[in-house]
């Protein structure tokens, strides 16, 4: 089975395409929360939704300082044209050379259908994953539990009771 | 997880068929340029055919703006029809737009908004102040932390619905709340 990596480790670095001429590291966004939307493949039809969803979210993100990378298996190109027909503004990463590696450093990719899990992860500004959920690979996780975690990392508990 | 969160409960910010007495509560939280939804319309109105008195069905606004361009004027504009002319209005607003999901234009649907007997220039006008955009975002918003994670999502007594949306199914598990309800365990 699969481990997703849990709360309080450390979020792997990574270096991805974000487009086909643009790569994009995880530790640029050093200083804010990242969310990481791991999702099996473009184009399917609970990923459209789940993306879309996210992609209506952005204030709400924005709000919370925070950058919702979606990242799968498919090439640039591919999300090029799946952004185009979707009309989503998202970051969308691809975990395509090595196939999945990401996906693997982070414990959700699935060998039986070289695809990710549908897995989410919320990083704190220290880099630290505070929050992770996998969901069944054809249940939309929405966004509530992604709500819920950020608003979490802006309570002191969350940052270690470190007041005054 | 996401599915123990309950939906808000009904309010008198509802748009609500059915009274208070009914025995099991169905909420669609829904987009009215959602093809998925354009596709549940007729379903749900046949399950709440054979439901008759014992179900109240709520609808509530949950556009995926970017990618259907007149979902939110379409909410805005539904909002604008329920106050101006009363939440039977609203309910005839909400067919029309359900079953001409392809002219959603503003033109429509103040011409819509004339047929239910609205101000289809009040309408107009409402939209392009964003009169009710605070409204559909507020529903959309309660939507998403309830777990509504695209359109339609339903829920049964608040509590999220993830089966089948045949009517067979749908009926077959509201007729079983509403059968618990009725009697009560002592």
């Amino acid at each position: 089975m699969h481990h997703a990596l849990p709360p309080g480790t450390p979020a792997p670095d990574f270096t991805l395409h974000a487009t086909p001429d643009q790569r994009i590291s995880l530790s640029e966004f050093r200083g804010n929360p990242v969310v990481l939307a791991f999702y099996p493949a473009d184009f399917s039809p609970v990923c459209g939704d789940q993306m879309a969803l996210y992609n209506e979210l952005h204030s709400e993100f924005q709000r919370h300082h925070a950058e919702l990378l979606g990242i799968s298996v498919d090439g640039a190109w591919c999300h090029t044209a799946f952004k185009e027909a979707r009309r989503l503004h998202l970051t969308l990463l691809s975990d395509f050379e090595p196939k999945g590696e990401v996906a693997r450093r982070y414990g959700v990719y699935r060998s039986e259908d070289g695809t990710s899990e549908r897995a989410l992860f919320v990083i704190d500004g220290e880099g630290i994953i505070r929050w992770s959920y996998v969901s069944p690979v054809g249940v939309n996780p929405g966004a509530d539990g992604i709500l819920e975690a950020l608003e979490a990392l802006q309570t002191p508990a969350a940052k270690g009771g470190a007041g005054q | 997880m996401s599915n123990q969160r309950l939906a808000p409960a009904v309010s008198d910010q509802d748009h609500v068929l059915g009274d208070d007495s009914t025995l099991v509560t169905l909420i669609e939280y829904g987009d009215f340029e959602c093809p998925f939804c354009g596709a549940a319309y007729p379903v749900l109105k046949r399950v709440q055919e054979r439901l008759s008195n014992r179900l109240r069905f709520v609808f509530r606004h949950f556009p995926i703006a970017q990618s259907h361009p007149h979902a939110e004027h379409a909410a805005e504009a539904a909002e604008s029809v329920a106050v101006q002319a009363g939440d039977g209005a609203f309910w005839i607003m909400h067919n029309l737009m359900f079953e001409h999901q392809s002219a959603l234009d503003d033109a429509s649907l103040a011409r819509y908004a004339e047929k239910v007997g609205a101000d289809g220039q009040e309408v107009l006008r409402d939209l392009r102040d964003e009169r009710y955009q605070r409204a559909v975002r507020d529903s959309f918003m309660q939507g998403v932390r309830a777990g509504v994670n695209g359109t339609p999502t339903l829920f049964i007594d608040r509590i999220r619905y993830d089966g089948p949306r045949d009517e067979e199914t749908l009926v077959a598990a509201l007729e079983l709340v509403a059968e618990r309800a009725e009697k009560p365990t002592a």
